[in-house]
């Protein structure tokens, strides 16, 4: 098993976010010493700095662009890399402000834990809501409340519970299963990866501690199979591969063995799994060589039985728990472009490895972040979160997102200029919003 | 406030399935990319991370070959170990090689000779111009988020306008695996399959695949002089000024480039395992050992990858 771990951090502009990057990567050591320097010059230089070798802002450390650097601001996600004794990890640090939500749907899309930071003297603000129903709606399999600044609340443990309370009571409405709430200063390195003298009352792991033991990604491996099938491999060289035709993809979910019955979809035709081929490449060589299964994560090439037209787009899945395919889906949406949605708009759907046009027939509300409850909706501005209904050009191989995040997940793209309209999740039959 | 890297192993602890996992996201991404585009490039100096995006992308069309050409932005300032590497492979495999000659655009004039000598920044013009001339759409580039701060924002599909510029302010969200190519006629997407390696995990991978590299990557003997903390090379296009002297070292190269400003580094790593260990220990960034250019401003990066750089 895997033990990469991958984390994206949430929070309201200045509740210390790149602070409490700046420091979790410095103590884990993850900053080398040209890096060092250089934030220690830059900071040194700035109106207000002490100038006796003290002065070290954590926050720039991860902010990289220039408008970030000047406003002070993270604008977008930044992607980082750190290993400590027990595993690697891939932080993307995404940021606070509700203008740049987008980028926090984007770092949670992947995330295995989203660390959410509060300010301790501030509480639950809208975008700690926000966040967390994005969390919630995206199903992130572990939450992390960070209880920041508690330096800046004389370190008091009825502050911290009474934050942790409202995250709890917030967290349950939204249906996630995990949070764990931890009392932090990232300017003074509290429970990051030291654990405080000044927080006795806390006897729970620190941030690093609790990030180096969290379960990572659900293993799907034992979920019905889905290939979506890729791009089709047909050497028609000379040689022993003359008359090679292999379907290339990655494994969904479920596991993939030599012998399987299948079912292609659009099409339904049944067949097996003739081979299964991985890569052997050498200087001078590019073969493949056979192998009895691959699982959920796999990048891989599958031959199958009987000659039948499978192309892009086609999903390969296991025979007796085949999805079917539909035209229709009730889906959950956060919008991410500054253009409103309104219903009859005619959009590309990107699911798997299929493109097809669509329309919005229908929008059945949008979420109240007031009360996270359903609320009446004509349209949807950005960073709403929605329920459409839509119709789709071609027939989709399409689960629950609640089942499988890759065959329940789609894009909504701009046919026009290509932007990415929205990211949607396929709704369970209950129709939850999360 | 000092960096004291002292628990290598830990490093050194990256399992096989972390390597699995990143080798098959890259093969997803070019396999993405044979499907949705129509004259996809791979770009392709003779560099480590190149020559691993290369190994790569044979792995993601095996046992067919690879469906693209590939592209190199000459800045003429070469190590010729690293041309050799890049001839010998485009001969062994068959593929297509572009050459974008930055010697050229300053011999007939559209581009002049910094005052530095380096001609790093130089290529951006000649990429953009071979990306239009040749009506590439897909760009691939061996930039990793490691690398650098700029660098660390970017997307693994990145849309480039139809100057070649990055807006970085204005980036599509990328969501799950699902990576949105679309672009209109003159825009094209660079594409970086590597972006979730680190230096590391790229070397425990050209050890596990045993992936052959130019020669200057280990350690040999060269006659090197100190210029701003770095070892460069007394060759054609770096000779010491007054007060630099020479001396013969045991030495390596992290990155290579333009030969003029790519530092070495003392080494005695004559394998990829060597430098594994090496890599977990040190103590700089790769580019900060070895780049003299991207230390120029705090920005330098951000600044070039706007115009289009790599
Ligand atoms: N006292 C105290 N100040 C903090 C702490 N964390 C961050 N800050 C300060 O809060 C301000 C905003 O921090 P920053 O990391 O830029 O916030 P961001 O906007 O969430 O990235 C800065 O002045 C930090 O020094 C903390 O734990 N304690």
């Amino acid at each position: 098993m895997s033990t990469l771990l991958r984390l994206a951090t949430a929070g309201s502009v200045d509740d210390g976010k790149s602070t409490l990057v700046g420091r979790l990567l410095h103590d884990c050591k993850a900053i080398l010493a040209d890096q060092i320097a250089h934030v220690q010059t830059v900071t040194a230089q700035r109106p207000g700095a002490r100038g006796d070798g003290t002065d070290f802002d954590f926050a720039l450390l991860t902010d990289g662009l220039r408008a970030e650097r000047e406003q002070g601001i993270t604008i977008d996600v930044a992607y980082r890399y750190f290993a400590t004794d027990k595993r690697s990890f891939i932080l993307a640090d995404c940021p606070g402000h509700v203008q740049y939500t987008r980028n926090t749907v984007t770092g949670a899309s992947t995330a295995d834990v989203v660390i959410i930071l509060v300010d301790a003297r501030h509480g639950v603000l809208e975008q700690t809501r926000r966040h967390l129903a994005v969390a919630g709606l995206l199903r992130v399999p572990h939450v992390v409340l960070a209880v920041n600044k508690i330096d800046l609340v004389g370190y008091d443990e009825a502050v911290f519970t009474g934050i942790a309370k409202d995250v709890n009571d917030l967290a349950d409405q939204l249906g996630i299963a995990d949070v764990h709430a931890i009392p932090v200063s990232a300017l003074v390195g509290d429970n990051v990866v030291e654990r405080s003298a000044e927080t006795a009352w806390y006897d729970g792991p620190t941030l690093l501690e609790y990030l180096e033991n969290a379960t990572g990604r659900t293993d799907t491996s034992q979920q019905p199979l889905r290939f979506p099938v890729q791009y089709v491999i047909r050497p028609q060289t000379d040689d022993e591969y003359r008359d090679y035709r292999g379907y290339t993809g990655t494994v969904a979910s479920g596991t993939v063995s030599v012998g399987d019955p299948v079912v292609v979809l659009p099409s339904g035709r049944r067949t097996s799994v003739a081979g299964i081929d991985k890569a052997v490449v050498t200087a001078t060589s590019t073969a493949v060589a056979e192998r009895p299964s691959a699982v959920a994560g796999e990048a891989v090439t599958v031959r199958l039985a009987d000659d039948i037209d499978v192309a892009r787009g086609s999903v390969i899945v296991a025979a007796e728990a085949s999805p079917g395919t539909r035209r229709e889906l009730a889906a959950t949406v956060c919008w991410l472009s500054d253009r409103p949605l309104t219903v009859g708009a005619r959009v590309l759907i990107k699911h798997t490895t299929t493109t097809a046009q669509a329309i919005v027939t229908k929008i059945n509300g949008a979420l109240d972040l007031d009360t996270l409850g359903v609320i009446d909706a004509a349209g949807l501005d950005l960073n709403d979160i929605g329920k459409v209904q839509l119709k789709v050009a071609a027939p989709l191989a399409a689960d629950p997102y609640s089942s499988n995040a890759i065959t329940g997940s789609f894009l909504l793209i701009d046919a026009h200029d290509g932007w990415t309209l929205a990211a949607g999740m396929i709704d369970d039959e209950e129709g939850e919003l999360l | 406030m000092t960096a004291t890297i002292d628990a290598p192993e830990a490093a050194l602890n990256t399992t096989v399935t972390e390597l699995d996992a990143l080798e098959s996201e890259s093969v997803h991404v070019f396999r993405e990319v044979a499907a949705e585009f129509e004259r996809p490039v791979i770009l392709f100096s003779g560099g480590k991370d190149s020559i691993v995006m290369l190994h790569l992308a044979r792995k993601a069309f095996a046992p067919a070959g690879v469906p693209f050409a590939l592209l190199h932005v000459d800045t003429g300032h070469n190590f010729p170990e690293v041309l050799a590497y890049r001839d010998r492979t485009v001969a062994a495999l068959g593929l297509r090689l572009e050459v974008a000659s930055v010697e050229e655009y300053i011999a007939d004039g559209r581009l002049r000779e910094r005052s530095d000598g380096t001609r790093n920044p130089l290529q951006t013009i000649p990429l953009l111009d071979a990306i239009n001339g040749h009506r590439f759409d897909a760009v691939f580039g061996g930039g990793r988020r490691d690398e650098e701060r700029a660098r660390a924002k970017e997307r693994i599909f990145s849309l480039r306008d139809e100057f070649g510029q990055w807006d970085p302010r204005n980036q599509r969200p990328e969501l799950w695996s699902l990576y949105n190519g679309k672009h209109r006629p003159g825009e094209h997407v660079r594409v970086f399959p590597l972006s979730n390696w680190t230096e590391l995990d790229v070397w425990h991978y050209i050890e596990r695949e045993q992936i052959p590299l130019p020669s200057i990557y280990y350690a040999h003997e060269r006659d090197v002089f100190e210029r701003d903390g770095m070892l460069l090379a007394v060759g054609p296009y770096s000779q010491p000024r007054d007060g630099e002297t020479v001396t013969r070292r045991v030495v390596r190269y992290r990155t290579v480039g333009d030969m003029s400003c790519t530092g070495a580094v003392a080494s005695t790593a004559s394998s990829a395992a060597e430098v594994v260990v090496e890599v977990a220990a040190s103590e700089l960034t790769e580019r900060g050992a070895t780049r003299a250019d991207d230390r120029v401003s705090e920005a330098a990066m951000e600044d070039r990858k706007r115009e289009g750089y790599f």
